[in-house]
């Protein structure tokens, strides 16, 4: 059982908070401090995003973190480097997301081998088909004990998430809408009837929702339906503040506050 | 099946496949499913053939040029792709998607530019279809080709400027891409050439099949033997190239040259020459070849011709270089340039900047003599009179 497994089992009532940012942004050296800090003010997993040039998945602010991030040096070697103290300072899961290219240049398997050295739980890369996966790269995810995450959206049939579910070993992605990040969910029925649609499938895997979710109100209508959700552009454009340091634990707090009770 | 054309799982040798996030993959697998079904359906072929017949005005012809002939000493044949309706082989691949489109049930149309024929290929064909068109294109891009833009938003086409990287091709194709995650359900992405996942670089590829398809009954006409000794086409993605191609890759007496863009030269550091300075990797949904750093990250391209601007090639090229099918050469800006010069002066024929490519590599052959030689001339040089203006000082 990894960290992401046991985060899941042991707060399973809980609304767990996940969020995304860019490594090497704003600073090449801000990565580990800042998840130092999104850990004490109360995350409760941490996905670092590794850049690319291309990012088609990505709305603006995160296109923009990836070009500072690429022009202040970072590259998988460096995050790695970067995060080969990770586990002595940081104790929730922590998962890496990015696209497929510079993990293919890097190579697969030593991605994979550097994410246990140095203690990361699970990678996100969106546009790795499952197909791919499956056929090529299943195994060394798994003899490395990375789990790897898919996305589900409203357009994914039954049968595909019923798939996804299968192959899936940490939580699958629920995307609250088809769109690039940095979108605000949009309060509709539809998208309440999509989330009780998921939640009714009963999967074996936890659910956690992503893209749009910027606002307490958003964290707390993706967590009436799902385990989690995942705030990703509203953190980044946080960063881009002078002093945001400061800024973060109160940031966590206005989302977790309401959503813990107190 | 021959070795050089896409397999089931999508793959030529080993490039390919549909590198794509989830919000794509109901469109592309939709697409997938249905696209050889509908392109071979009776319906769509009538309609494919009487438009290109009487909308484009094809077939397009295949013209000796005589002095260009004894200026090279071989009998240099031009496939005159630039006397289609719009000015270039793009519409061949527009006109088969856009029926593609509808028989999807698709309402509006978007699509990436980089010379701006594609994009005035698409808004031709939405106006055509009386269908909504949206066109990204790069903000360099559409300084470059200003006559183009104009046409598109005369026939309605919203043109939305790429602002990200270097303001071109890739990013327009970017914004595209992102445009498509966006708008799941009613729209459908005429990619312009053969890039993209799978099954948009052998659909593309069909379209363009025309191309050679038409060369070969026309060489028989005219020379009594249905394949030349050279087949040459420019590269920037590779569409024209796969369609001078296709009907030639089994038929080892022909052979291959795709010529790429060597902007300011090959090693100047402003440069398309994807080939040559290029590794394995995946560059918008597919496994080709592209420039890249160790990191993985895309290298800009420079070319200064806005429709060979492009950081990769598609899966087929990267597959007939590899397995050695297809030689891969280049042309600087300064050659390419020249050979335009040369087309126009010997022939009375201004061709794009983005064919010029093709041509300056005859500087670079030598001929038995009685060799024929077929040139894509992809498009003509309306839209360059700008760049060959600014370049000559006329
Ligand atoms: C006239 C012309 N030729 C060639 C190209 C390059 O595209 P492809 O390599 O797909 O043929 C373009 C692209 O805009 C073009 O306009």
């Amino acid at each position: 059982m990894n960290r992401i497994n046991e985060l899941f089992a042991n707060e399973g009532n809980k609304r767990i908070l996940s969020i995304y940012y860019t490594a090497g942004y704003p600073t090449l050296n801000s990565t580990l401090a800042i998840a130092e800090t999104l850990e004490k003010s109360g995350a409760d997993f941490l996905e670092i995003g590794f850049p690319y040039s291309d990012p088609v998945a990505d709305g603006p602010v995160i296109q923009h973190s990836s070009e500072v991030a690429l022009r202040n040096g970072m590259t998988l070697q460096v995050l790695f480097d970067q995060l080969a103290g990770l586990r002595r300072h940081i104790s929730i899961p922590v998962l890496l997301m990015g696209y497929v290219n510079p993990v293919l240049q890097y190579g697969v398997e030593r991605f994979c081998e550097s994410c246990k050295a140095v203690g990361v739980d699970g990678v996100i890369v969106p546009d790795l088909p499952m197909y791919e996966y499956e056929e090529r790269y299943q195994e060394v995810f798994e003899a490395n004990g990375v789990s790897n995450i898919f996305l589900v959206t409203p357009q994914t049939s039954e049968e595909r998430i019923r798939k996804i579910d299968g192959l899936s070993t940490g939580f699958i992605y629920l995307l609250s809408s088809s769109a690039t990040t940095g979108k605000n969910l949009a309060v509709s029925e539809d998208t309440a009837a999509y989330f009780s649609r998921i939640r009714n499938l009963n999967l074996k895997n936890p659910v956690v929702v992503g893209f749009g979710i910027s606002s307490r109100d958003a964290f707390m209508r993706a967590t009436d339906y799902a385990a989690g959700a995942i705030v990703g552009s509203a953190f980044v454009r946080l960063l881009s503040e002078s002093n945001y340091e400061k800024k973060i634990p109160a940031f966590i707090h206005q989302l977790k506050e309401i959503a813990d009770g107190y | 099946m021959s070795e050089y054309q896409v397999n089931e799982k999508g793959y030529y040798g080993d490039f390919g496949g549909a590198y794509i996030p989830e919000m794509l993959y109901p469109n592309v697998e939709e697409l997938r499913q249905q696209y050889i079904a509908i392109i071979q359906s009776e319906g769509f072929k009538q309609e494919f053939d009487q438009l290109l017949r009487d909308y484009v005005g094809r077939p397009s012809p295949l013209y000796l040029a005589k002095r260009l002939s004894e200026r090279y000493g071989a009998n240099i044949f031009l496939k005159r792709e630039d006397l289609n309706h719009t000015g270039a082989h793009k519409i061949n691949n527009t006109i088969g998607q856009i029926l593609l489109a509808e028989r999807l049930g698709k309402r509006r149309i978007i699509a990436e530019t980089g010379a701006g024929q594609h994009g005035v290929a698409t808004a031709t064909v939405c106006a055509l279809k009386g269908l909504q068109c949206v066109v990204y294109m790069g903000a360099v891009d559409i300084e470059r080709q200003a006559p183009n833009v104009a046409r598109m938003k005369m026939m309605g086409a919203e043109v939305i400027a790429a602002e990200s990287g270097s303001k071109t091709l890739k990013d327009a194709t970017n914004e595209a891409l992102r445009d498509w995650i966006n708008n799941p359900v009613d729209t459908h992405y005429i990619i312009g050439s053969v890039v993209g996942p799978h099954p948009y670089p052998d659909m593309v590829a069909r379209f363009q099949s025309i191309i050679s398809a038409e060369t070969r009954k026309q060489l028989q006409e005219k020379t009594g033997i249905e394949t030349p000794d050279y087949a040459l086409a420019c590269v920037g993605g590779g569409s024209n190239a796969a369609g001078m191609f296709y009907h030639f890759l089994d038929e080892p007496s022909v052979k291959l040259i795709a010529v790429e863009a060597a902007g300011k030269g090959v090693y100047s550091g402003e440069s398309a020459a994807t080939t040559l300075l290029g590794r394995e990797g995946v560059l918008h949904g597919s496994r080709s070849i592209l420039m890249q750093t160790d990191d993985g990250q895309v290298i800009e391209p420079y070319s200064i011709s806005a429709g060979l601007d492009y950081p990769g090639i598609g899966p087929q090229h990267a597959w007939l270089y590899k397995s050695g099918r297809a030689t891969y050469a280049s042309a600087t800006d300064d050659e390419a340039m020249q050979a335009g010069l040369l087309l126009t002066q010997l022939e009375g024929i201004i061709p794009a900047i983005e064919s010029a490519h093709a041509l300056a590599q005859l500087e670079k052959m030598t001929f038995k003599g009685d060799e024929n030689v077929v040139i894509c001339l992809s498009g003509r040089g309306d839209k360059d009179l700008d760049n060959y203006m600014k370049y000559f000082g006329f």
